[in-house]
């Protein structure tokens, strides 16, 4: 069976799968990372949505074997690391306006708020509600305004935390 | 306050007032540690009589509705509720309910806190397990977590209060009346010496079980109750760490799927290449079930592969042939006639459609399963486990003892988790297999194959004269929705004391949930059901949205015609205050009336329900320049720029929770006026995935929402997870109507245009995941 080796949450990892099997099952069925879900498997729910070298996308649409084993696979479960800290700003964010419902999208919707966030600073300029239009993650339970509402607010710390520059490519605070 | 003019429950002590009317027995239990018990189930609110204009005689469920039922059906069931306090200090309570996104495990802990004197973060509320000792009292369902549990969960608190109590008296020598609790510590006034909870648990344990008499606190002594809190699953929430029965580590559990027909029911006439997707990478087993052809392998990417390399002969199913069309047609059919009116009465005739709409939640049909020989253990979100353990019980022919039935946290439910269709099905397949498994539905077979919201009409008849309604008939006609999920045993042991008289079970449901808050005349409200082939099942509500959406429409046309304002025409006719000022509320809050530019509009409804109330204004933007916006693979629409709303639940529990309510409350009832429904077609539905049904998202959110709780008015709470879709789903229709210049007549408003996606095929019946993820990230 085909060997992969990729970083995973700042350590790298190796897994015996076929090429084909997408990311989303060796990371919940095979090393037990249950942070991402599982909402549509077509990447179009978002629920599982994670970063890889930095920038957001979904494990249920990558095939284990297209990544190498340079490239840094980050999920919630890793994400406060990347800041150096016991949580990320943007989860004190999703805290402090008591986002989550079920919870059961809200791993995907904190890592692509943090992609979101870190594109716009990149860009040089700040949140505006188009930006907030064009997330796709679902969220069944209609947490959508709070949503809204902790990733301005998140958008601010995470600048305090993050610096406004932000490195291409990488998760920062590595 | 209103708590003081209830009915207690038959084990109060009666008195006539003061602390007598809060007094109550709980129960301690031999324990090693202060174990403390009360029983479920309490006694109802009185009704507040209504009056004015052309009265209404008060509509059944307006006196005695759902909630109240459910409330009542618990009272014979001598069942109890434990809290344990451990020597940490931590407070534990095993909810008999499902927490599926609506707060009630932190409501729980706020109300375990107030009573107990104790930190709310020093209380633990778990998920009880399925307990048929409980008979009717393990169902959530109708919003009434709260309402029923308020007072038993206060009773046990009290109880333990008192103990420790007792217990620092002993251990310090002091009287009783110079200790106070406070935060979890017991001082004297005296000494000022204290004692922790933690230090007194074991002492405080008794070693006989006995009744206990406790006076409760007044709502004016309230500290927590009634406070703005966040929820006690947040941080689990937002580090990932929050566990759904997927994420369970069952040993031998390996994912499992099922290769369903491609149409409704359709059934397996035979397989051509079990023995090749057996040899499938990761594939351990491939087994015929009732439902379909079920996989289980390494990983569920493997099991989709094995799925879609399944080569399936399918028998018809239960919905052959039949479209949106033909179910339209037989709905029609099965129309009883409105009441005549005499020529020279005006009246406000309409018909409305409501489409199938689908309840899944985010977290798809799951369940854990390990059946053996002569035992089954079940892992899955169930509103209702009860019925489920009964249910797979009977399918294993094993005694409902034998099998354990865990309640895990649940991904969203909106009626889905009412029913077990995935813990049956996990259940066929681990007795198939031998071996233990974790099923999860594919997204599109939840889609397709999942409970859906039946398709409706409802017809209104409603007669004026001289700026009176005189009457007001409404004629709703639904395809049969499924209540096999336990709810009709409670009515089967109640029925006869109902105030329906002799109606089926769904008649009944009908009767007492819908009401008219308008004093119109003679009301009649009528259900007939036609068409069992579909799985169908409750939506975040039953009838509400659809029955109150067309009666608030209708109430829109009636205040036009008379030449009234919408408001104050509603104002006018409300038969109750509380209704009446939540409308202010939002009329006031909103700017109501304010100039708008051609093409967008306001609209304002009401809707009461569950001893609540709520109002709603809803702004809208139909200007083709917002409905034409772009966004990829989406549909856009009008725009709902802005929402006001206000809701008097009695006693808000938890405010911020409340909030949470109405706001995705808010989020359903803009999907299913505008965008989300379910084409039927050639028996089976076309939406396959988020992208083709079209839930709320981002770009369909009111960028302005206000959400206003009221202020205390009977003391006592009501029901809040389903309030809201209804009040957003009116409010939202009436402002597209006045934007619009047209009455909407069919839902949601979207349907009978140009489907905006590709349907996915059916056979095979789900799609493979993409490959170019990686391209994508961004």
């Amino acid at each position: 069976m085909p060997e992969h080796t990729f970083i995973l949450n700042g350590e790298p990892v190796t897994v015996d799968i076929e090429d084909d099997v997408r990311l989303l099952w060796v990371l919940r069925d095979v090393l037990g990372v249950t942070g991402p879900k599982y909402g549509c498997g077509l990447g179009v729910c978002k629920a599982c949505t994670s970063h890889i070298n930095g920038k957001a996308f979904n494990p249920c649409s990558v095939p284990v074997g297209d990544l190498a084993p340079t490239d840094e696979v980050t999920t919630i479960e890793g994400l406060p690391a990347t800041v150096g800290k016991d949580l990320h700003p943007m989860q004190e964010a999703w805290l402090e306006y008591d986002v989550a419902q079920c919870g059961y999208c809200q791993p995907g919707q904190i890592m692509a708020a943090v992609a979101k966030v870190r594109q716009v600073r990149e860009e040089g300029r700040d949140i505006t509600e188009a930006d907030l239009d064009e997330i796709r993650n679902v969220c069944r339970c209609g947490t959508y305004h709070r949503i809204r509402e902790a990733i301005v607010a998140g958008a601010k710390s995470q600048e305090a935390v993050t610096g406004t520059k932000t490195s291409c490519g990488r998760d920062p605070g590595r | 306050m209103g708590a003081h003019e209830n009915p207690q429950p038959q084990d109060a002590v009666a008195a006539p007032s003061g602390p007598g009317r809060r007094r109550f027995l709980g129960y301690v239990v031999a324990a090693s540690t202060l174990t403390v018990a009360a029983e479920l189930g309490e006694a109802v609110l009185a009704p507040t009589p209504a009056a004015a204009l052309v009265p209404s005689v008060p509509g059944p469920a307006e006196i005695y509705d759902l909630n109240d039922m459910l409330t009542h059906a618990a009272l014979p069931t001598a069942n109890l509720i434990t809290i344990r306090l451990d020597p940490d200090g931590t407070a534990h309570f095993a909810l008999p309910r499902a927490e599926v996104g609506q707060g009630i495990t932190t409501s729980s802990a706020m109300l375990v806190a107030e009573e107990l004197d104790l930190p709310l973060d020093q209380v633990r509320v778990t998920l009880a397990d399925a307990r048929p000792e409980l008979l009717f009292n393990q169902l959530t369902g109708g919003s009434n977590t709260t309402i029923s549990t308020f007072t038993p969960i206060r009773v046990a608190a009290a109880v333990a209060r008192g103990r420790l109590l007792h217990a620092a008296a002993l251990e310090l020598g002091e009287a009783l009346g110079t200790l106070t609790a406070k935060a979890g510590v017991i001082t004297s006034a005296v000494t000022g010496r204290s004692l922790s909870y933690g230090e007194l648990a074991e002492k405080a344990a008794s070693v006989t079980t006995g009744q206990v008499s406790v006076v409760l606190k007044d709502t004016s002594e309230f500290k927590v109750v009634g406070t703005a809190q966040r929820r006690i699953d947040a941080l689990a929430a937002v580090t990932g760490r929050k566990q759904y029965a997927m994420d369970l580590k069952v040993p031998g559990a390996l994912p499992a799927m099922v290769c369903r027909p491609p149409t409704i029911n359709g059934t397996v006439r035979s397989v051509d290449n079990l023995d090749e997707v057996r040899a499938m990478p990761g594939i351990t087993d491939v087994v015929r079930i009732s439902t379909g052809v079920a996989v289980r392998g390494r990983t569920f990417g493997q099991c989709i592969d094995a799925v879609r390399a399944l080569q399936v002969t399918w028998g018809p199913g239960t919905a052959e042939g039949e479209s949106d069309d033909t179910i339209r047609e037989e709905l029609r059919r099965a129309e009883l006639p409105l009441p005549a009116l005499d020529l020279l009465t005006k009246s406000v005739d309409a018909r409305f459609t409501f489409h199938f709409a689908g309840n899944s939640a985010l977290e798809p049909n799951c369940a854990v399963a390990d059946v053996r020989e002569d035992s089954a253990e079940i892992w899955a979100s169930l509103k209702s486990p009860i019925t489920a353990q009964e249910q797979i019980a009977l399918s294993l022919g094993l005694p409902t003892t034998a099998v354990k039935v865990h309640v895990t946290e649940g991904g969203g439910s909106f009626g889905r988790k009412l029913f077990h269709d995935g813990a049956a099905e996990a259940a066929e397949i681990s007795r198939a297999t031998g071996k233990p498994v974790r099923l999860m539905w594919h997204r599109t077979d939840d889609f397709r194959h999942g409970r859906a919201h039946p398709m409706s009409t409802s017809r209104v008849r409603a007669s004026y004269a001289l700026g009176q309604v005189l009457t007001y008939a409404q004629h709703h006609t639904s395809v049969a929705t499924d209540f096999g999920h336990g709810v009709g045993e409670i009515i089967t042991a109640e029925a006869a004391q109902l105030p329906v008289g002799d109606l089926t079970f769904s008649e009944t449901i009908f009767t007492l949930t819908q009401q008219t808050p308008y004093n119109f005349g003679v009301v009649t409200q009528l259900l007939s059901e036609t068409d069992k082939g579909f799985h169908t099942g409750s939506m975040r509500n039953i009838y509400s949205p659809n029955v109150r959406c067309a009666q608030e429409l209708v109430v829109d046309e009636l205040a036009r015609r008379m030449g009234k304002d919408a408001y104050q025409f509603r104002r006018t006719f409300l038969k109750d205050d509380r209704a009446r000022a939540v409308l202010d509320k939002v009329a006031e809050g909103g700017a109501w009336g304010r100039d708008m530019p051609a093409g967008t509009a306001q609209g304002i409804a009401l809707h009461p329900e569950y001893h609540g109330y709520v109002a709603v204004l809803a702004e809208i933007d139909c200007r083709p320049e917002t409905t034409g916006r772009k966004v990829p693979d989406a549909y856009t629409g009008p725009r709902v720029t802005k929402v006001v709303c206000a809701v008097d639940v009695g006693l808000a529990v938890n405010p911020r929770g409340l909030q949470a309510q109405m706001m995705g409350g808010i989020m359903d009832g803009i999907a299913i006026a505008l965008s989300s429904g379910l084409h039927l077609d050639n028996g089976h539905f076309l939406e396959g995935s988020w992208d083709n049904y079209f839930y709320t998202r981002q770009w369909n959110t009111p960028p302005e929402l206000q959400i206003v709780v009221m202020p205390p008015t009977t003391g006592k709470p009501g029901g809040a997870g389903e309030l809201a879709v209804a009040g957003a789903m009116a409010a939202v229709a009436c402002a597209y109507g006045r934007a619009t210049g047209t009455m909407p007549t069919t839902f949601p408003i979207n349907h009978d245009g140009p489907l905006g996606f590709e349907p996915l095929p059916t056979v095979p019946p789900i799609p493979a995941s993409p490959t170019d993820g990686l391209s994508r990230a961004h």
